[in-house]
């Protein structure tokens, strides 16, 4: 008899600190502590909670214990495991009370208690390596009534009537897309899942696939239902190893239990699904270039029409999700249309998952209801900038998308409330930036990004992208003019009303948004040569204050023999000479060089 | 072929025959290039000149095609790696926290430039996308070892324990 179970973290984030030697030290623990039978380990997804990993969670109590190490499980296991009394000093501190020193659950941290889980709701609960456990939790009950109970309408019906838009990104209502996949006339259809989750510092979709591939499957099965399709890919990251693993075990496990394959549930309905990996090509994630690298060519993306859903796959009519929208599906068809609307705003419905990073407290994965303000993410959630620094803005969408200033922290996160102050839900990345931050050097950031992954294909997005980079790197150099900025502006309108597919349409909104809200620090670069966040390394200054015993060291260290002074003296850099290396700073033992 | 690796082809027959059975195994699929061509990656860790010559006479796709696609995609080398794989997460989340500082450490130490390798084959550096380890940023990984919440100057101890 099993009377307690450990919860191990084995999503990306965890595994990369080292959860794999926590699971193992626990298991020799257990085992020379005898108590193997008693005791079980299960490594599960995500918890959300990344910036405390390792994780681990010790059931029944609920003891949720944070940053572990391998040498914390002897203690943990004689004293919680073998003796009952559970080790504070490890638990994450926000679960003790300071006062009283109760730990309380962690749905009542700041972190969760504002968040609604439904297409995270298995991760960090079950382990996705096992079937049973997804079963266990209502898996496959939504397929199984579907085949068995439903029409292929009333399928249509209920994902329309829940208001879902598609997660990916470009909000497009998903009951409306099935609908118009299921009217296509064709003989053979296939439903796509794309998992080619390129933005950088968004893994959303990676964390659903860790944690809970099953409900993918599902939903897939669901889908291909409703629109009459046999045949299911899912395109996913090669750089997600784990997800990759996670998914074709899900995937063989249905099959053994014939949730895929033919004739699932006795119904008759046949339907497979395969597992095509992407190889680093961020333009994959249009859904046209996605179909394109599938067929095995360069993953370039062409005009529509025609559309995927009369071309696709093999030039096969298919219908594509994002991975967070299938993950929707199955809890939308058990609990119905009107509860997930109930959840939201009166034009986005349901919940959205996001990545927080960057400069603050909590990074993680969050899931909170559309319409949830900012500031309720980034300060409750999120728990505020850490170091006492001040919050400048939040990215949100990646290269596709906006920054939101300090300003507009009250904004409500869904659509349309975003669209209309020049960001976007987007995948869900949301990174935190303080007033350390550039906003042009984040601007330059994500245009060498999309220089890169710019697929070449149509002139707009080639050359326009480059040259667009070209005037931010005179900025941030300090040798550009008004004009420039001038020109800089109509070049990004060019670009985007263009380029033939999302990735150029959208590639200058990084540029518009920090010029719509941060103008005087692009006009700071100009005019003035200076970098207000002290950044841009060519803008920097680098300056010798009076903590200077005059040890002569940075003199010495110096290339260009920039610095003058004599020794016990105060020394000075010549900012004529100069380089901006900062081999001076990284000498100092004194901290007396300081950048301006 | 401009870009033509220099480096001499060192495969064994036994890779030779691996990389045979494997495109044997995908040959009857559609699109069956892109896993053919990361499955012979995996077998000789880039993608050798005459391992693309092999994949296209068995696929009877035209060299062209073939370079096409092998250069397309950011995962796909056509030169060797080294034997320690560095990467550093160029993700927001860890170039918001200083990540470009950390590259150039990087290539300061190594004198290495972003997609080069060391003349004696030991270090090969890359800028890599997002890898997903938002919480630990930023971020730097050596082959299968990840350091994470990284500072400038933990970079030189770091590369020191492979230098020897």
């Amino acid at each position: 008899m099993v009377r307690s179970h450990i919860l191990v973290c084995e999503g990306t984030g965890c595994t990369s600190s080292n959860a794999p030697a926590i699971v193992k030290a626990l298991n020799d623990e257990l085992a020379a502590n005898n108590l193997q039978d008693e005791v079980k380990v299960v490594t599960t997804g995500c918890f959300g909670l990344c910036a405390l990993g390792p994780i681990m969670i010790v059931y029944p109590e609920g003891a949720f214990y944070s940053r572990m190490t391998p040498e914390h499980i002897p203690e943990i296991v004689s004293e919680h495991i073998v003796k009952g009394r559970i080790v504070k000093k490890y638990l994450y501190e926000e679960t003790v009370d300071t006062e009283s020193g109760v730990t309380k659950s962690l749905n009542e941290t700041n972190f969760y208690a504002k968040q609604e889980r439904v297409a995270l709701r298995n991760c960090g609960v079950i382990n996705p390596e096992d079937i049973e456990e997804y079963i266990a939790v209502d898996g496959y009950a939504a397929l199984g009534k579907v085949l068995t109970e439903w029409k292929p309408e009333d399928v249509i019906k209920c994902i329309s009537d829940s208001g879902l838009k598609g997660r990916g990104g470009a909000g497009f209502p998903t009951g409306l897309k099935w609908s118009l996949a299921a009217k296509t006339v064709a003989d053979v259809k296939y439903v796509c899942c794309n998992a080619d989750e390129g933005d950088p510092g968004a893994f959303m979709d990676r964390s659903v696939l860790e944690g809970d591939p099953h409900a993918v499957l599902e939903a897939m099965a669901i889908a291909a239902y409703a629109v009459g399709a046999c045949r299911g890919f899912i395109y996913v990251r090669a750089e997600y190893p784990i997800a990759v693993h996670r998914l074709q075990i899900a995937i063989d496990q249905a099959r053994e239990y014939g949730l895929l394959g033919e004739n699932i549930f006795g119904t008759g309905f046949n339907f497979d699904v395969e597992l095509r990996l992407g190889a680093g090509a961020f333009v994959c994630g249009e859904e046209t270039a996605l179909m394109t690298s599938i067929g095995g060519n360069r993953g370039e993306p062409r005009p529509r029409p025609p559309f995927p859903s009369e071309k696709g796959i093999f030039d096969i009519p298919t219908m594509n999700n994002n991975v967070e929208t299938y993950a929707n599906i199955p809890q939308i068809i058990l609990k119905g249309a009107d509860w997930f609307a109930s959840m939201g705003t009166e034009n986005s419905k349901g919940t959205k998952v996001f990545a927080l990073g960057g400069k603050i407290k909590n990074t993680g994965l969050v899931e909170i209801p559309m319409g949830t303000t900012l500031r309720e993410i980034v300060e409750d959630i999120g728990g505020g900038v850490p170091d006492g620094k001040l919050f400048k803005a939040a990215q949100m969408g990646g290269p596709s998308g906006g920054c939101i200033p300090a300003s507009l922290i009250d904004t409500k996160v869904d659509y349309e409330s975003l669209a209309a102050v020049g960001a976007m839900v987007g995948s869900g990345g949301l990174i935190v930036m303080d007033e350390d931050n550039c906003m042009v050097d984040i601007a330059k950031f994500f245009l060498e990004f999309t220089v890169d992954e710019s697929c070449g294909k149509c002139t707009p997005c080639r050359i326009g992208t480059r040259r667009l980079l070209e005037y931010l790197e005179k900025i941030t150099d300090g040798k550009a003019t008004m004009q420039d900025l001038e020109d800089m502006e109509a070049l990004c309108y060019h670009i985007k009303s263009n380029s033939l597919c999302g990735l150029g349409q959208t590639a200058p909104n990084p540029v518009l948004s920090t010029l719509r809200y941060f103008r005087d620090e692009y006009i700071a670069h100009i005019e003035e040569k200076r970098c207000p966040a002290g950044v841009c390394k060519k803008l920097v200054q680098y300056v010798i204050t009076d903590k200077c015993i005059g040890c002569t060291k940075c003199a010495r260290n110096c290339p260009v023999n920039a610095i003058n002074g004599t020794v016990k003296q105060l020394h000075e850099i010549d900012q004529v000479k100069c380089i901006k290396c900062g081999a001076c700073v990284d000498g100092c033992k004194f901290g007396a060089i300081i950048k301006k | 072929m401009s870009k033509r690796c220099t480096i001499p082809f060192k495969g064994t027959k036994e890779q030779e025959a691996q990389l045979r059975a494997m495109i044997a195994d995908h040959k009857d699929q559609q699109g069956a290039l892109m896993p053919i061509l990361q499955g012979a990656q995996e077998i000789y860790g880039y993608l050798p000149y005459e391992v693309m010559t092999i994949i296209s006479q068995e696929l009877k796709i035209s060299m062209a095609d073939i370079y096409g696609v092998a250069t397309f995609y950011a995962q796909f080398s056509l030169v060797p790696k080294g034997e320690y794989k560095i990467g550093v997460c160029l993700g927001t989340a860890c170039y918001v926290k200083g990540a470009g500082d950390l590259i150039d450490k990087v290539k300061e130490i190594l004198n290495l430039e972003v997609g080069g390798c060391t003349p004696d084959g030991k270090f090969s550096l890359e800028a890599t996308r997002c890898i997903g380890a938002c919480g630990l940023a930023p971020v730097m990984t050596i082959n299968d070892d990840v350091y994470g919440r990284l500072t400038v100057d933990q970079i030189p101890g770091i590369l020191k324990k492979y230098m020897d």
